[in-house]
């Protein structure tokens, strides 16, 4: 029962740190069907700016947290117009390399200026955790799938229910017929990737209180969480989610009743097994494109 | 001979030039300095422990070459940075061999770094010494002629002392292993079961983790579950943090008797306040401001205010002890020649180093220079690492 209870709560909150992170791949893959693959390190630098800004800067979290998001919102525009749009216009599928390659850079960039040793975010929620049926879970463990299911819904009504949703998904149906119509492709796309980036930067800034910030924090939260949007077929936020939890289920429920040694072993075979009976993933409507 | 030679005066006079321009050479290498290579992460998870290395060596170095060098010429420190990466590890080490010409490599941080080398120096008949990486098997190494040698401690012998303590000190009469995914803790996982079997005593299990895991809680339910009353942990600063947090978490307060990898970093910081329950071994620390090591440390590195600011001060003994027992070898083999080199460290005796003062540190059945005597545990207490009230 303890082992059940310590499966449940470890997977789930596991899952919704993926889940946050695989929503930035579903937003730029539904605007225009490219992704940053930069996206674990974007995971990096929301908490790398958090932690400057707060212990460093000594700002109040209300201002910096805001602050290191508009820098990771900032941060994914550039990625966009260096690494992404140059190949994208010329047909060319290289912006998939450039993006890696950007996310290698930025890394190293933070080694180099933020310092090469693992340093503590501290939270309040995090200094006590709520003891439940012989197993505990930290306030701040809950408040990640609080916020990742909070964006989703967001997202999925931005999508379906305001101008500018439509807008976005017009763009990804027809980009020249959009632009025809009036809609600023550019714009949106630019746009979709500052949103991608930040959803990450929030998921850094969440995750870093119970790990530790340091320049390589993002590189297998990047890896996973493309494995989840994967899973949960790119086209919808709510699917990317579900498929989020699942993988954070299996991954705990396989280390809690198998042993860690056959982690990585059954997840990544049950990953593959998926994708070859359902290619488009599990919650995907369209057939995956290469991305 | 015929008339008709093989070679053309240009020849000639181009290889009688080059025989008396290296005839020259030797004259002139006296005020050459012997440079000694060093491998290490020196960016990283790690960094901490690599800059300590670079601490320990550097101070060698001022006392050697203040001395008048070694052969009469001063010693400089040539240094790579491995990222903890073999791969990048065996480059480096290749690349100090064979185009820095370096008289000796040490370092090697990490184990499987170390042993990515371990090949390659036994080959180049290229001594190697490690002041850190603790891994049994790099100095067992099995190789006939056995260049590696090791002023640090030994995975087999921390194995023992630490399950001593955990059964002798804390009465755990059912301890469970957390180790790390790699090398490191496997060399671990075979001397902790082998210290476990030598009383006769069962485990609650072996559980792994990896170095970016957040969450361990389903590891350490299992040892839980498992009836552990006791751990044994073996991992680097970082991720032995993670285990601290993962154990407040499920509110389980079990005695922790680990390898000396919290040491590496700012461990209360990453870990908390429960940070301090962890006892870990030390080969060396610092536990007077006066001491004259701390105080020249403090000359050279201005950073250095307190006796927080030095660990692992385990870093910077041992590296300052591999050195200059590297000088004494080089002195008393006469050359820098890898064999000759070899040959004199098993001749060593009166070294006076930080750690002890070094008669026989090495023989051929036994290239490692500290044993259990020299092990001291230790808990973190504000930040410093301090000695176990007995």
């Amino acid at each position: 029962m303890t082992l059940l209870i310590a499966a449940l709560v470890s997977g789930l909150g596991l899952g919704a740190m993926y889940g946050l992170v695989a929503l930035g791949f579903q937003i730029t893959y539904s605007v225009c069907g490219r992704v940053n693959f930069a996206q674990g390190s974007m995971v990096m630098l929301g908490a790398v700016l958090g932690y400057v800004l707060t212990v460093r800067a000594g700002l109040p979290v209300i201002v910096a947290y805001p602050l290191a998001l508009i820098g990771c919102g900032l941060m994914g525009v550039v990625v966009e117009a260096l690494l992404v749009r140059p190949f994208a216009n010329r047909g060319s599928d290289a912006w998939l390399m450039a993006t890696v390659a950007g996310g290698i850079l930025l890394d190293n960039a933070v080694l180099f200026t933020f310092g090469n040793e693992p340093r503590s975010l501290s939270s309040p929620l995090v200094e006590t955790s709520w003891q439940i049926l012989g197993t505990g879970v930290y306030p701040q463990q809950l408040l990640i799938p609080v916020v990742a299911i909070g964006a989703a819904l967001a997202l999925q009504l931005l999508f379906r229910r305001t101008r500018q949703g439509r807008a976005l998904l017009a763009v990804v149906q027809n980009p020249q017929a959009a632009r025809l119509m009036g809609i600023n492709t550019g714009l949106m796309i630019s746009g979709s990737f500052a949103l991608s980036a930040m959803l990450a930067g929030a998921a850094g800034l969440l995750i870093a209180p119970l790990f530790s910030v340091h320049s390589d924090m993002g590189t297998l939260f990047g890896i996973k969480a493309f494995a989840v949007a994967i899973l949960g077929g790119m086209t919808s936020a709510w699917g990317v989610m579900l498929a989020g939890f699942l993988y954070g289920l299996v991954e705990a429920f396989v280390t809690t009743y198998l042993g860690s040694s056959y982690t990585y072993i059954v997840v990544f075979a049950l990953l593959i097994a998926v994708l070859a009976i359902k290619p488009s993933g599990l919650f995907g409507t369209a057939a995956l494109r290469k991305v | 001979m015929t008339a008709r030679l093989p070679f053309t005066r240009r020849a000639v006079l181009a290889a009688v030039t080059s025989v008396l321009l290296s005839a020259g050479l030797p004259a002139q290498a006296q005020d050459d300095p012997i440079k000694i290579g060093l491998v290490a992460a020196l960016s990283g998870q790690s960094a901490k422990s690599g800059e300590s290395i670079t601490r320990g060596i550097t101070m060698a170095l001022d006392k050697i070459n203040g001395e008048g060098g070694v052969l009469g010429r001063p010693l400089e420190l040539v240094s790579r940075d491995d990222e903890s990466n073999p791969g990048k590890g065996l480059v480096a080490a290749r690349e100090l061999v064979q185009r820095e010409k370096v008289a000796a490599l040490i370092g090697g941080l990490d184990t499987p770094v170390s042993l990515a080398i371990v090949p390659f120096v036994n080959g180049a008949k290229m001594p190697f010494l490690g002041p850190w990486a603790a891994g049994t098997p790099i100095t067992q190494n099995g190789a006939e002629e056995n260049y590696v040698f090791r002023v640090s401690a030994v995975d087999e012998i921390v194995d023992e002392a630490i399950a001593e303590y955990l059964v002798a000190e804390r009465g755990v009469s059912k301890p469970g292993m957390i180790l790390i995914n790699n090398p490191w803790g496997e060399s671990n996982e075979k001397g902790l079961t082998k210290a476990l079997e030598a009383r006769g005593m069962e485990h609650a299990g072996i559980e792994k983790f990896e170095s970016n895991d957040v969450d361990v809680v389903p590891q350490l339910t299992r040892l839980k579950e498992n009836g552990a009353d006791g751990l044994f942990l073996v991992a680097n600063v970082a991720p032995s943090a993670q285990v601290v947090k993962s154990l407040d978490r499920m509110g389980w307060d079990v005695p922790i008797a680990s390898h000396w990898g919290p040491a590496g970093g700012r461990f209360t910081e990453l870990a908390g306040p429960s940070g301090e329950k962890v006892h870990f071994i030390q080969t060396f620390i610092f536990t007077d401001p006066a001491h004259p090591l701390f105080m020249k440390l403090q000359e050279s590195f201005p950073e250095i205010e307190t006796l927080a600011d030095v660990t692992p001060a385990t870093g910077i003994a041992n590296a300052y002890d591999s050195t200059l027992l590297l000088a004494a070898a080089i002195e008393a083999a006469g050359s820098t020649d890898g064999p000759a080199i070899r040959e004199a460290m098993y001749g060593l005796s009166g070294v006076e180093g930080v750690i002890k003062t070094y008669d026989t540190p090495f023989t051929p059945d036994n290239q490692d220079a500290l044993g259990p005597d020299d092990y001291v545990f230790t808990h973190f207490v504000e930040g410093e690492i301090i000695p176990l009230a007995k």
